[in-house]
């Protein structure tokens, strides 16, 4: 590099920081902005009813459609309804499970527990769901078996098995970010706590959840978003349950402008959510 | 400071530019004219986009293959992509990548004036002398004179029920009506064409509502067989597309009767009889195949060998007895292992037929003729679809 | 730390409940991948190693792994690269916008993947023509520079710039402060964060569905080809079963590294 921008750059931290972040940056706006651009815009216009194809004029139809039709209502309530289910879930067995592999486990056997729970992320997405489906046959399955002694019958296909399928998929998310966060928990509070005479329900609920906070927030984004998008479980877990993933899904084909509405859904949700917790500090917790 | 903002505005607005000046890309493509031939014995690759059972490769059981030798022959290199709804078929077709597609009627007109097919030079296959004549040159394959495929088989979509869990039924009641002894363990086929099955069953028990054609249907009929389809849902224990998750579900118990093909039941046969299957008395939803090429292939020469080849009257009758259907080539008839293969399914008949009603595209144009009223176009049938299956 | 009875053993039930959730539906795949049966009924009727096999000479297995594991790896790569230039501008130094960018690299993980699919879809088919792995890796790429980001960014902020600042008082410019102090102490992150990526990449079906072409089989795309076919699913668990059994060791090693390196 010549001199004069060798000085440049020394001079200017600025310059240095856009230097570092240009081809980053480039690649996020170019193919991941852009194209969600591309796929937004879509959704103001409309298709030939023939052929499918897109037709460039500008028209609201399809978000007329979206809040005329109470089933597309119905249907974003009961996606928020299984994607909190589910964060709620994740989190209160990814809590103790974290506090106890951070402060309770021996720190030799620390590494082999995170290994445990790494290693289901190495299963396919599919093969697990697949198991699910087949421990939930209604006559045949595991589960069936398990609690027939009881005298019960699995619940078979439909939003229980979904969120029992995405609490399943989404646990390790939520575990580690909140381990790394249990991780830097000071012993010295907990230990002043206890000293004060604070019994461990009191400590946990005034020092640990405050102070792991951001953590959990953390990782509930990655349960929220993941379960807010999901199609693939709710077909083979649902039976005849749907949720928004499936009808941006199933419109996609041939009404690409529709499901491009609809797709806003979801991502307008998630908008909101994220700005609302960037406060939180849990963006740093990632 | 200033630079950063900038520069990254000045990205931005590059980027959106960039991309609003390129969505001027047209998606007309015309039709063309047919490839003039002679056929070549240029190698290249098709993709080949079917309905399960109809290109048969080994990968589904080793003994059933028509792709390898037809490979080995002609040195052209076959991958074989199935579908499990027209719909999807539609899309993938416009999406791009495949050059030969087996489309039923309710397809082939939607890809044809999108501009997504060329017409096929029927000259350059031999093996079209040989094709039943009520099968050639019908609307859902030719337009303006001009043939696009060549017809690979027809079939009706029968009434599946599990031996032993169903008593063999000779109505669609079964899956409609409240009642239904099987109701939890009904299915459906997933695709905005089933509303067609429920008009088909209001032919027959709501004569009233005037409906001849169930695709023909103006807003009092469809909103009838939207009501019946409503009806049904609490009875569903799923939609199937996918004709595999089918099969492992009625294997598992969770599913005993419901729409289905008789390749579906052919498989589950296999071992040994566990399913039957039937077209009932009130008529039933068919449809009628086609080979056809896509506008955009790069392996003209393939394409027409494949064609040529599927319906040679030794493979048609494989793929039609595989599959379980009527074959297109009336020279099959003599060459499948069944000898009552065609009687079976009625290929040589036409009484059969006069109730299956095959898969097309509903038109506001009433598709019976009728010029009165204004039917649903496919579109509000996918629409209305939609909001139900989402409700 | 001193804990009561009740919370010991809520933390041990809770734990103990936690890992048999989570490794029941796994036991249970190995289990069908040696069953006769291919409904996979439970209890399962019969044992056999046919399957195992007839998995190891499966040609359309191998060509998915062959072909999702030079994905995951390019992918990688140009994660690793450019996750790691973002981290850096980000975490060393302050300018305007800067809260926004940092929100921009959550997007791509935060926003469902079903958005992003169909997004790139639409882009790639009416720009590029056609589907082919270039488009697959790219998609890919797109969420892995986060996941690298992140881990980047957080052995960041726990380093802290005192190192880098001792490093160029000493006389040192910025690439051999990089070279030398920096890039080992990030070392261990960016080998977790691109061991991460490349599990995510390699599982992913998702966005994949929605940019690979026609021939274009990864390994995701294979199982969800044929895991419900009567013969082929069982070869499906066989699959799943070896590659958990196979990334035991990667990740507990990766484990131990980071572990190390950071105290």
């Amino acid at each position: 590099m010549s001199n004069k921008v060798k000085k440049y750059m020394q001079q200017r931290p600025t310059a240095r920081a856009a230097f570092l972040l240009s081809l980053p940056l480039l690649w996020l706006l170019l193919i991941y902005i852009g194209s969600l651009l591309a796929l937004f815009i879509t959704s103001i216009w409309k298709i030939d009813t023939f052929t499918s194809k897109i037709i460039r004029q500008f028209t609201l139809q399809n978000f007329i459609d979206i809040f005329s039709d109470r089933a597309y209502f119905n249907v974003t309530v009961r996606t928020l309804f299984v994607a909190i289910c589910v964060t709620i879930i994740c989190a209160v067995i990814a809590i103790p499970m974290a506090f106890f592999i951070a402060r309770v486990a021996k720190p030799k056997s620390r590494p082999v527990l995170i290994a445990l729970l790494i290693t289901p992320l190495w299963a396919s997405y599919l093969v697990k769901i697949y198991a699910w489906r087949t421990m939930f046959y209604p006559e045949k399955g595991f589960i069936t078996w398990l609690i027939s002694p009881l005298g019960g019958q699995s619940p078979g296909f439909g939003i229980f098995a979904v969120i029992v399928g995405l609490t399943y998929l989404w646990l390790p998310y939520m575990i580690l970010p909140i381990y790394a966060g249990m991780e830097k928990l000071p012993t010295s509070l907990l230990d002043a706590s206890a000293d004060l005479g604070a019994k461990s329900g009191k400590t946990f609920f005034n020092i640990i959840l405050p102070i792991t906070w951001p953590a959990i927030i953390a990782g509930s984004i990655f349960t929220f978003s993941l379960s807010m998008g999901d199609y693939i479980t709710v077909q083979i877990l649902g039976g005849t349950f749907q949720m928004l993933g499936n009808v941006v899904y199933q419109n996609f084909s041939l009404n690409l402008p529709f499901a491009a509405a609809v797709a806003l859904i979801p991502v307008i949700i998630m908008l909101v959510y994220l700005s609302g917790i960037r406060k939180s500090g849990a963006l740093d917790n990632l | 400071m200033r630079h950063k903002k900038v520069r990254s505005y000045a990205v931005l607005l590059a980027a959106s530019t960039l991309i609003l000046a390129g969505c001027s890309s047209s998606s007309e493509d015309s039709a063309g004219g047919a490839y003039a031939g002679p056929v070549k014995d240029t190698p290249g690759t098709i993709n080949v986009l079917a309905w399960p059972g109809y290109a048969e490769d080994g990968t589904t059981d080793p003994n059933v293959d028509w792709v390898t030798p037809f490979e080995k022959a002609t040195g052209c290199t076959v991958n074989v992509k199935t579908y499990g709804t027209s719909d999807e078929a539609v899309q993938l077709m416009q999406a791009g990548g495949y050059d030969v597609v087996s489309a039923s009627g309710d397809a082939s007109l939607r890809l044809i004036y999108g501009g997504d097919l060329q017409p096929v030079n029927l000259d350059l296959i031999p093996n079209y002398a040989d094709i039943f004549d009520n099968l050639k040159d019908r609307p859902w394959n030719t337009v303006d004179g001009k043939n696009y495929g060549v017809p690979h088989g027809r079939g009706a979509n029968v009434l599946q029920y599990t031996l032993g869990k169903v008593k063999e039924p000779t109505s669609w009641s079964v899956v409609w009506e409240p009642n239904s002894p099987a109701k939890g363990k009904i299915t459906a086929y997933d695709s905005a064409i089933y509303i067609a099955d429920a008009a088909v069953y209001l032919m027959s028990t709501k004569p009233e509502l005037g409906i001849k054609d169930p695709y023909a249907l103006d807003q009092t009929q469809f909103d009838a067989a939207m009501a019946l389809l409503k009806q049904q849902k609490p009875l569903i224990a799923e939609y199937w597309s996918d004709y595999t998750k089918y099969i492992g579900a009625v294997q598992s118990g969770s599913i005993t009767v419901g729409t289905s093909w008789q390749v579906i039941a052919n498989v589950l046969n296999g071992e040994k009889a566990t399913v039957g299957a039937t077209k009932p008395k009130e008529g039933a939803t068919g449809w009628s195949d086609t080979w056809m090429i896509s506008s955009k292939t790069k392996s003209i020469d393939c394409a027409y060998k494949w064609l040529n080849h599927i319906i040679t009257p030794n493979v048609n009758a494989q793929a039609a007895e595989y599959f379980g259907e009527a074959p297109a080539n009336s020279k099959a008839c003599a060459l499948t292992a069944n000898k009552d293969h065609c009687k079976l399914y009625h290929a040589e008949e036409t009484d059969y037929w006069s109730d299956v009603y095959y898969w097309k595209t509903p038109t506001e144009a009433c598709l019976d003729g009728r010029t009165d009223v204004k039917c649903l176009p496919y579109a509000e049938w996918v629409k209305a679809w939609s909001s139900f299956r989402n409700s | 730390m001193r804990l009561s009875l009740s919370a010991r053993i809520t933390l041990w039930t809770v734990m103990g409940f936690g890992l048999s959730f989570i490794y029941v539906p796994l036991i249970l795949v190995v289990i069908n991948s040696f069953n006769t049966n291919t409904s996979f009924a439970w209890p399962p009727t019969g044992f056999t190693t046919s399957w195992w096999s007839k998995a190891a000479v499966n040609e359309g297995v191998r060509d998915a792994i062959t072909r999702s594991a030079v994905v995951a790896l390019f992918a990688t790569l140009i994660a690793l690269v450019l996750g790691s230039l973002a981290a850096a501008a980000i975490s060393r130094y302050k300018f305007f916008g800067q809260e926004v960018i940092s929100l921009l690299f959550v997007l791509p993980i935060a926003l469902p993947g079903i958005v992003t699919g169909i997004a790139l879809n639409n882009v790639f088919t009416n720009f590029l023509g056609e589907l082919t792995i270039f488009t697959i890796i790219i998609g890919h790429a797109t969420f892995c520079i986060v996941v690298v980001f992140n881990n980047v960014s957080a052995r960041y902020r726990r380093l802290g710039a005192n190192l880098e600042e001792a490093s160029m008082d000493l006389g040192a410019n910025r690439f051999t402060t990089y070279r030398l102090i920096t890039f080992p102490l990030l070392r261990s992150a960016l080998l977790a964060g691109g061991l991460l990526a490349f599990a995510l990449s390699f599982d992913e079906i998702i966005v994949t569905t929605f940019t690979a072409g026609a021939g274009q089989t990864t390994l995701p795309i294979w199982i969800f080809q044929n895991l419900f076919r009567p013969n082929q699913a069982p070869i499906v668990n066989v699959v799943a079963a070896a590659l958990i059994l196979v990334s035991i060791i990667p990740i507990y090693l990766s484990q131990r590294l980071t572990q190390e390196k950071v105290s």
